[in-house]
């Protein structure tokens, strides 16, 4: 199905994924005009976000049934497979995150079911994030997701540790939004286009690769995204934000708006600048600097939200290798890792959320001890949780890794490889654990875990990421497939216009 | 014309938002050196677009309605804080700490 996004009617088509979930989010903030007192009403607004999310990735699966593609000029959305994947996934973890705060909301008293409206609106920043393939849309896209975010991690308006949070998340938040909008700035200044294949155009016909105006641009690009996803020299939000936000939102920035960012910057970047070598050395350093710092501070966190928090600087690290790999081997690895690393996440939160009855914060990890006796599947689920972050053979973190390591060591990054190991044995030190105190010492009172409850739709949650996690560490195949498409069509779509007249470009080895 | 000296006013404008969100400890102060960042972009956008065509003034429109719906929410966050802490000088918030 081809797609001229000129004419009205086959853009509403391309964006239909995006246009369904608005409208569920309008229908939403009717529904919550009415229904907002009681935990009924909250149920309500939760089943009709899910019901949205639903809807908006059949929209996306019939797009990527229909092979649609965009033809004629570039347009302000790209038709890809890779948007495709990267909605399923975002929507995915939306669910995951919305199933996990039923119970939540309920027992901490949160009775506001505006939050469902903002993790509806903030997915939706996050799919035209995904999607845009005009700066213009990648911009207003994190900020329609930053705002809501901002506001989500300080919902629960009687923790003091919510509202600094917030606080901080939006100061620095905004302060990152300051340098993307300059770097795009400078760059169209440089190339008189927002367009990201414009982009690429005209760089590879005027040989703007030296520009200063373009580096500058390109560099204060890298920062904003940078601090989004978190990466070393802008990581200082991070762990306090992420300590002191609800715990389900915590699962959802680590893994949703975090994979937005990343999956935003690998467009912009082969799409706009496969051209310009110069970025290939600053991520690699950032990748470096994200690896160490991460793995080394999280070893010396005692409590477990904020060593996941560390851990998840850490895994970002993980996921720029596969960016400055810079091939579409390196994009395959890095959906796929995207998976895996949000499956686990979003599980290991769900369980620390269902533990932390009075205050997940100040769970440390000693408190988890002897919880293999008292709760054997929350034990074992939270083990392979951790084994999967580790990177254990039989779990999808490994075949994760695996692929990224493939993919630096084929684009010769032999030394980016070995610190990706190294820093994964590092990483042991402060997963392991976790699983020493569940399973080999004992439990400190009877009661210890008494108050743990996941309830049914947690359940479902952890059950469907864990089995998740087991099947693609034995059967990758199919989503291996899957992402390995998805990153042909990021690589192939910055053909030149003009291209396109003469033939149409269809890339090998698919 | 004039798009040299537009250019270096808003580099400026610009070094002297980011130094103040580094410098200055009170939200609000930072918050205003934020908005100071970006209008100085806003300035490079017009600057620009007298040559490059209408996409970055297109642009400036979008930056004003997404800086007003930060500054809604922003103020909002530091009221909710005020109300905790009494304060909104950095210095003194800081539960999350290690």
């Amino acid at each position: 199905m081809n797609l001229d996004l000129a004419q009205s009617g086959d853009l509403l088509q391309a964006l239909l994924p995006e246009l369904v979930l608005t409208g569920s989010g309008l229908v939403l903030l009717l529904v919550i005009a009415w229904r907002h007192r009681t935990a009924a009403d909250l149920r309500l607004a939760a089943w009709v976000t899910l019901a949205g999310l639903a809807a908006a990735g059949a929209a996306a699966w019939w797009l990527w049934w229909h092979t649609a593609r965009a033809i004629g000029s570039p347009g302000m959305i790209a038709v890809d497979d890779f948007r495709f994947v990267a909605d399923w996934l975002l929507l995915g973890t939306a669910g995951l995150t919305v199933l996990v705060s039923f119970d939540y909301l309920e027992r901490e008293r949160l009775l506001a079911p505006e939050y469902y409206a903002l993790l509806l609106f903030a997915t939706l920043g996050m799919l035209l994030m995904v999607g845009g393939d005009d700066l213009m849309v990648v911009f207003l896209g994190l900020e329609l997701m930053s705002v809501a975010v901002y506001v989500l991690a300080g919902i629960n308006r009687h923790s003091p540790a919510a509202a600094e949070a917030a606080l901080k998340y939006f100061l620095l938040g905004a302060f990152a939004s300051g340098f993307l909008l300059y770097g795009i700035a400078l760059v169209y200044g440089a190339t008189a286009a927002t367009n990201l294949s414009q982009i690429g155009a005209q760089v590879r016909t005027l040989g703007l690769g030296g520009s200063p105006m373009l580096l500058i641009g390109l560099g204060l690009l890298l920062v904003g995204f940078g601090f989004k996803v978190a990466a070393v020299p802008f990581h200082m939000w991070a762990p306090d934000v992420y300590d002191g936000s609800p715990t389900p939102v915590t699962g959802y920035m680590a893994t949703a708006v975090k994979a937005a960012a990343f999956a935003a910057l690998l467009r912009v970047l082969a799409e706009s600048f496969s051209d310009v070598g110069a970025w290939q050395q600053i991520v690699w350093w950032l990748a470096v600097a994200t690896m160490v710092v991460g793995n080394l501070i999280a070893l010396a966190q005692r409590t477990v939200k904020r060593m996941l928090a560390y851990s998840s600087i850490a895994h970002a690290g993980y996921l720029l290798v596969a960016v400055a790999a810079r091939s579409s081997l390196g994009s395959a690895a890095f959906v796929f890792y995207l998976v895996a690393y949000s499956l686990t996440t979003l599980a290991a939160f769900a369980l620390l959320a269902a533990k932390g009855r009075d205050g997940e914060r100040d769970v440390l990890i000693d408190d988890l001890a002897g919880l293999a006796t008292r709760r054997p599947w929350h034990a074992l689920a939270l083990a392979v949780c951790m084994l999967s972050l580790l990177g254990f053979p039989g779990t999808a973190g490994f075949i994760g890794k695996w692929y990224i390591l493939v993919a630096a060591t084929t684009a010769r990054q032999l030394p980016l490889a070995a610190v990706l190991v190294l820093t994964s044995v590092v990483s042991a030190g402060y997963y392991l654990p976790v699983i020493m105190a569940m399973y080999m010492q004992p439990e400190p009172s009877e009661q210890a875990h008494a108050g743990m409850r996941l309830g049914r739709l947690g359940g479902v949650v952890v059950a469907v990421s864990v089995a998740g996690l087991l099947v693609l560490g034995v059967r990758p195949n199919r989503l291996l497939d899957l992402a390995r498409t998805s990153g042909d069509g990021l690589r192939a779509s910055p053909a030149a216009p003009a291209a396109t007249a003469v033939s149409t470009p269809t890339p090998t080895g698919r | 014309m004039l798009l040299g000296p537009s250019l270096a006013v808003s580099a400026v404008l610009f070094a002297l938002g980011v130094a103040g969100v580094l410098l200055r400890r009170n939200a609000i102060v930072i918050f205003m050196c934020v908005e100071l960042m970006l209008n100085a972009v806003n300035l490079t956008f017009v600057a620009l677009a007298q040559q490059l065509g209408v996409a970055g003034q297109i642009f400036v429109f979008f930056v004003m309605a997404v800086a007003a719906a930060e500054a809604g929410v922003g103020l909002a966050i530091m009221l909710a804080i005020y109300r905790h802490r009494q304060t909104v000088n950095l210095q003194n918030i800081n539960l999350l700490r290690g």
